[in-house]
């Protein structure tokens, strides 16, 4: 099988969506000629011809805004913002209609689409190119958000959204673009919106973590192996439905959680998530749930990236004071 | 500022259409009032929310919807009933929205109209997808979206015509220019001598028509509606009119405005023109108003019934349209809902 890393995936997906429905679009800034600034739609235009892959004028409100009207007219749209930075001036379009439009017209209306952004840190960019604000999406009622961290996810995870009835945020861990590899299928596969995945089992604390972060989650899995503490870890892949039952089964099994998000920590997916442990297993906690986050802070510029993203460190050492309490 | 009828009723040129369909068109500017005069009516009754009336821009909205396909796309705003009952909206279900249903939101599978639009200008972009969806299917239904001359100042005014433009979809933007957005006057809205002239920095042609001549607005649809059919890309239409009501039941415009102005543009009534137009033809008199005043309200009173008598979403219905199928949390809320009313 082939060996691909997270870009190519990604592109793969965008590759068999497009042959197989001839409705499935893919626009945004870039996408077509130089094939996205991720290269993510690289060689697609050439393929596909630009009237399938658009390159659109600078305009993310006018995107998202044109994309829902392609949606409801019958299209499925794919559509591409560079970053997430650049998705507020969209977030109009989003919030106010792409979330609502089926609830507005009672399903006489729907806007199967799929928004791409990539999200996250850790790349040394500029300001407002390493934003996480997966969390703002969550809240809006109306939207599937999903956050892939593997190759095989991002194909099955991105066939999945294309495929569904309703509108999707799929953010894309930039970071992870191309860190890992692994064994992708050729052709149409799913991976189901709404489920977890339980990457690793274990007995005594549950590691709960999305997109970018599993790489430093996972690190610290191993290092807590090391010495001997079998850590769970959990790649939450879908905030948007959220698989409550995978999280409290694991954490009802070791009384322990710690979560892991890139995204400030005040109202970030975390609480939710600490709030669902407490609703659901608060009486099989052995200690307090922790999170381990990115600060409250404006993503930091380059130089000062390592004080923002929550390190391997930091991952273990909130562990430890959960088997310490 | 192009004219075929004049407030007087005298032709300039030659009319677009017969007289047959002018009495047709005529009878819905009649229904489009007596809707909207219905409504201010219930809203003041605490029968319906908010409501934002059209009054003085009938012809604006039949004579742009006259010039339209039956299948072609309307995305249009809460002042925009008439035109979208003329493309098939039923007027139970605009009632519907306006006493506080969501199901008025939700037209017939054949009627090609979107939901109103409440917020200002965001719906721009939409028609823009819409026609291009057409286009890339290969049909050959084309959107036309109405909006205010407010509106224009919204940046998805401009990301709108500059998409239309630039992929060459058959989007038609028509702005019922009504002089007042709430309580701005259109001279501060843009410093632009006129709204029809923002058409060219898109490469789009731009028409300015008197709006509250039937006649020329429909010539002016037509001929957008023409060119966008055979590919000929958009065009944006500014249909000069006047807002004679408040911005919403909530408003107070004599707060802004002289009432003289108010007045004035009462003298170039819309519907007015055309009855004497009509009359001179021979094609009116006081037993045909009557006749189709009297449709008008029964048919208008059978819409309020109707609308009233939906009974209200049930108990964690408000729930069941967020998704195609209820993911488990909000399965789960509904539950505690419904569990929290009994």
């Amino acid at each position: 099988m082939r060996v691909l890393t997270m870009a190519k995936a990604l592109n793969d997906a965008l590759d068999v969506g497009l042959e197989k429905d001839s409705h499935v679009m893919i626009m945004g800034e870039d996408v077509g000629r130089t094939g996205g600034v991720f290269r993510i739609t690289d060689g697609l235009a050439e393929k596909y011809g630009e009237h399938r892959v658009v390159d659109t004028p600078v305009a993310e409100s006018g995107i998202i805004g044109v994309a829902f009207g392609l949606a409801v007219g019958g299209m499925r749209p794919v559509a591409e913002l560079q970053f997430m930075g650049f998705s507020y001036p969209a977030f109009d379009q989003i919030i106010s209609h792409v979330s609502r439009i089926r609830n507005r017209s009672q399903h006489r209306f729907t806007a199967p689409m799929v928004i791409r952004i990539p999200y996250g840190g850790g790349i040394g960019a500029a300001e407002h190119h390493s934003e996480s604000a997966e969390a703002i999406y969550a809240h809006t009622p109306g939207l599937k958000v999903v956050v892939p961290s593997t190759p095989y996810d991002a194909k099955g995870l991105l066939l999945a959204a294309i495929a569904d009835p309703d509108p999707v945020v799929f953010c894309e861990p930039i970071r992870l673009y191309r860190a890992v590899k692994e064994e992708v299928p050729e052709g149409w596969y799913e991976v189901e919106i709404g489920r977890a995945r339980v990457e690793r089992e274990g007995a005594d604390v549950t590691l709960i973590s999305w997109g970018a972060m599993m790489l430093e989650t996972r690190k610290a899995a191993d290092r807590l192996a090391d010495d001997g503490v079998s850590a769970e870890v959990i790649d939450v892949r879908s905030l948007v439905p959220f698989d409550a039952e995978a999280v409290t089964a694991s954490v009802s099994k070791t009384g322990r959680a710690v979560i892991v998000h890139e995204a400030p920590r005040t109202a970030g997916f975390g609480a939710e998530i600490a709030a669902t442990i407490a609703e659901h297993c608060l009486y099989s906690l052995e200690a307090p749930v922790l999170r381990v986050t990115g600060w409250d802070s404006v993503f930091p510029l380059k130089r000062s990236e390592h004080q923002y993203l929550p390190s391997v460190e930091r991952i273990v050492a909130a562990a430890r004071k959960t088997l310490e309490a | 500022m192009r004219q075929r009828l004049t407030p007087s009723g005298g032709l300039v040129g030659e009319a677009p259409f017969d007289i047959q369909l002018t009495r047709r068109l005529y009878r819905a500017m009649v229904f489009a009032r007596t809707y909207d005069r219905k409504g201010m009516a219930l809203q003041k009754q605490g029968r319906l929310a908010t409501y934002a009336p059209f009054e003085g821009q009938e012809a604006a909205q039949i004579g742009a919807a006259a010039a339209l396909e039956p299948n072609d796309w309307v995305v249009a705003t809460y002042r925009d009933a008439a035109l979208m009952w003329a493309q098939g909206y039923p007027w139970e279900l605009l009632f519907a929205g306006r006493t506080g249903d969501e199901r008025g939101g939700s037209p017939p599978e054949h009627v090609p109209v979107m939901p109103p639009s409440i917020t200002v200008g965001g719906h721009m972009v939409h028609a823009v997808g819409l026609a291009w969806a057409e286009k890339l299917q290969g049909t050959d239904r084309i959107a036309l979206t109405s909006f205010g001359d407010g509106a224009t100042s919204e940046g998805d005014f401009h990301e709108a015509m500059n998409f239309a433009a630039v992929y060459e979809v058959g989007c038609i933007f028509l702005c019922q220019n009504n002089g007042w957005a709430i309580s701005l006057p259109r001279e501060r809205q843009t410093k632009s001598a006129t709204i029809a002239e923002k058409a060219i920095a898109y490469g789009m042609p731009g028409i300015q028509v008197d709006g509250n001549d039937l006649f020329a607005v429909y010539e002016a649809v037509k001929e957008a509606a023409d060119r966008a059919r055979s590919g000929g890309g958009p065009t944006l239409i500014e249909a000069v009119t006047y807002r004679r009501g408040p911005h919403t039941t909530s408003d107070d415009p004599n707060r802004y405005r002289d009432p003289a102005e108010v007045e004035e543009w009462a003298r170039r009534d819309p519907i007015e023109r055309v009855r004497i137009y009509l009359s001179e033809h021979g094609a009116w008199d006081d037993e045909w108003q009557a006749a189709i005043e009297a449709e008008a309200q029964a048919e208008i009173d059978r819409a309020i019934e109707l609308a009233e008598s939906m009974p209200p979403l049930g108990p964690g219905e408000i729930l069941d349209a967020m998704f195609e199928t209820l993911p488990p949390h909000l399965e789960a809320q509904r539950r505690e809902l419904v569990e929290g009313l009994r």
